[in-house]
């Protein structure tokens, strides 16, 4: 029997031939990642394991993104203590304040991941690689700290269940929506500890920067893995930023899946996840005239360059409605760069939005845009939970760039072709 | 082991952001978080909950965020074990990992209220419920992470091992 791209990448990082879904199996791990919110929790649990060094100051990856700039003391306190790890330990990709960005945006465009790669990551979000045909997962800081010590992990070989997209994408409809709709059509648990395969020729023609938004809300739906076979956009993505040589996986045509659910996008419009759960999903024109105080435009699932590129192209010329507040992110500082270069920073600038350094911040109730009580949001973020981005009396309606940016203009949610 | 406690009920879809707040991560501190803990989902609960308590929830318990802090919260609150119909994949890991106990069981959750006192034997997974007289037995676990359960946690197996 063949099989699926997971089950090989798996299998291939476990020295085995074959796997098969519930195995339990040993692997060698190319990337362990963590962040300012889980590293200093991994910390003290990598000192008990009484290790002089990392498995691999290349591999071992640390971006203090969550609470950065220092939000507080105690961010300032635990930010000290990951810069303290990097510098004893020599951690090569360690990215300060001023070279950062956000991790998920940050570590495929300096080619730290790759296809066929195996990654953990002390952040849920760490899914988001699996866009470049890598099998990549989310995990707590003890595995992160016993990752970073022994270059190892234990793993439940996944079943598998595969989405297939066909027909046109209409305008407006993006990577977020597919994602949003499949969410709302299998439920937050949907995909309980399953591995996620995105295919079909919607995707095909979907953007890298789209296969990331994608890949990145796997865990919206319970996932272990959202994943993408790699085809030539793979290729010319990772071709000038591979720092390390990397291998194709491909599922069999007799791989077996627990399921095949099939989407016909064509008629599809963008959509809006209500609060408070990322499954709460209803066509954009049934959540109209609903009033906003806030929209956030970034994160790690829409934070890249065709994110803000949406974003302006809709913002161009227009102003932010005088009752609200608009802050957008780019994810990275090569983002934040090539954003200003193609103008649309003075685009969002020049029609009254706040322009933030990367950071994840308002995203998860950080910092940088915390919502008061009984507060409206809409967002292009990934998480809409009670108090997710402030008061817990707080509301967050989660969307793809460009309805966020039409709403931005009328001050209440938005379809993107009313104002565009 | 055996563990005698009261119990706390939740719903399905407990998210991590509920268990514990992303406006208290700025600390790793099991005392600092367990005064937040279970907060969103119920303000009361860091002032009622008592050492040795036990939190029965429906499906998908732990959802959202890979923030070890959750679990590290329950912990620290004196939670003595969570009781599931099916825990979210990192948080189960995480449980586990750091030796906070978990059980998987759809009878014991439909059949257990807010209040009732259950005595629970970790190593066979039976959970007794002292109101209604009922049993119920959770779902064992592969002999792999009964190991790490066994020596209360993922860096002391490791250790272990050498």
């Amino acid at each position: 029997m063949g099989m699926t791209i997971s089950q090989k990448i798996l299998a291939d990082h476990a020295g085995l031939e074959f796997v098969e879904p519930g195995q339990l199996i040993n692997c060698k791990l190319d990337v362990v990642l963590g962040n300012d919110v889980t590293t200093p929790v991994a910390i003290p649990e990598f000192n008990k394991l009484g290790k002089k060094q990392v498995f691999d100051k290349e591999r071992v990856v640390l971006v203090p993104d969550h609470f950065t700039p220092n939000k507080d003391i105690k961010s300032a306190e635990q930010n000290k203590t990951l810069r303290e790890f990097a510098r004893r330990y020599e951690i090569k990709n360690y990215f300060e304040v001023g070279r950062m960005g956000i991790e998920h945006c940050l570590l495929p465009e300096q080619g730290l991941v790759l296809p066929g790669y195996l990654i953990i990551g002390a952040d849920s979000h760490t899914c988001t690689y699996g866009a470049l045909g890598a099998f990549s997962t989310g995990v707590g800081s003890t595995d992160m700290a016993a990752g970073m010590a022994t270059g190892e992990g234990w793993f439940k070989v996944p079943e598998s269940i595969r989405f297939v997209f066909n027909g046109v994408l209409p305008q407006w409809v993006s990577g977020k929506d597919l994602i949003l709709h499949l969410i709302g059509d299998i439920g937050v648990e949907g995909a309980r500890y399953m591995s996620m395969e995105f295919s079909g020729e919607v995707i095909k023609q979907l953007s890298m920067d789209s296969r990331f938004t994608m890949a990145n809300m796997a865990i919206e739906a319970g996932g272990k893995n959202g994943i993408f076979e790699p085809d030539q956009k793979t290729l010319d993505y990772v071709s000038d930023r591979a720092q390390k040589p990397f291998k194709i996986f491909t599922s069999d045509p007799d791989a077996r899946y627990y399921e095949t659910r099939e989407y016909n996008v064509s008629n599809m419009e963008p959509v809006v996840a209500f609060p408070h759960s990322p499954e709460n999903v209803r066509p954009v024109t049934q959540a109209a005239d609903i009033t906003v105080d806030q929209v956030v435009i970034g994160s790690c699932t829409n934070g890249r360059l065709e994110d803000l590129a949406v974003a302006a192209s809709i913002l161009k010329g227009k102003k932010v409605h005088s009752q609200l507040r608009v802050i957008i992110l780019p994810g990275t500082q090569n983002i934040y760069l090539e954003a200003l270069r193609n103008g649309y920073i003075e685009t969002f600038v020049s029609a009254g939005a706040v322009v933030s350094t990367p950071t994840c911040g308002p995203c998860l109730g950080g910092h940088m845009g915390i919502l008061a009580k009984g507060e409206k949001v809409i967002a292009t973020t990934n998480r809409n939970f009670v108090g997710r981005m402030g008061h817990p009396e707080s509301e967050v309606y989660l969307s793809n760039p460009a309805v966020a940016a039409a709403s931005a203009i009328t001050g209440r949610i938005t379809p993107p072709e009313a104002v565009a | 082991m055996s563990i005698k406690g009261r119990v706390h009920k939740f719903g399905s879809d407990v998210d991590t952001d509920a268990i514990i707040p992303a406006r208290y991560l700025n600390t790793i501190d099991p005392k600092e978080l367990a005064a937040h803990c279970m907060e969103d989902a119920d303000p009361q609960f860091p002032a009622k909950v008592k050492a040795g308590d036990i939190i029965v929830a429906d499906k998908n318990f732990g959802c959202g965020s890979s923030r070890e802090h959750a679990p590290i919260a329950i912990k620290g609150a004196g939670v003595s074990c969570v009781i599931a119909k099916s825990f979210a994949r990192i948080f189960y890991r995480n449980a586990i990992n750091i030796g906070l106990p978990i059980l998987e069981s759809d009878e014991a959750v439909d059949s257990i209220a807010a209040g009732d006192e259950l005595e629970v034997d970790l190593a066979s997974g039976r959970i007794y419920n002292l109101r209604s007289g009922e049993e119920f037995k959770a779902e064992p676990f592969p002999a792999f992470m009964q190991e790490i359960i066994n020596n209360g946690g993922l860096i002391n197996y490791l250790i272990d091992k050498g």
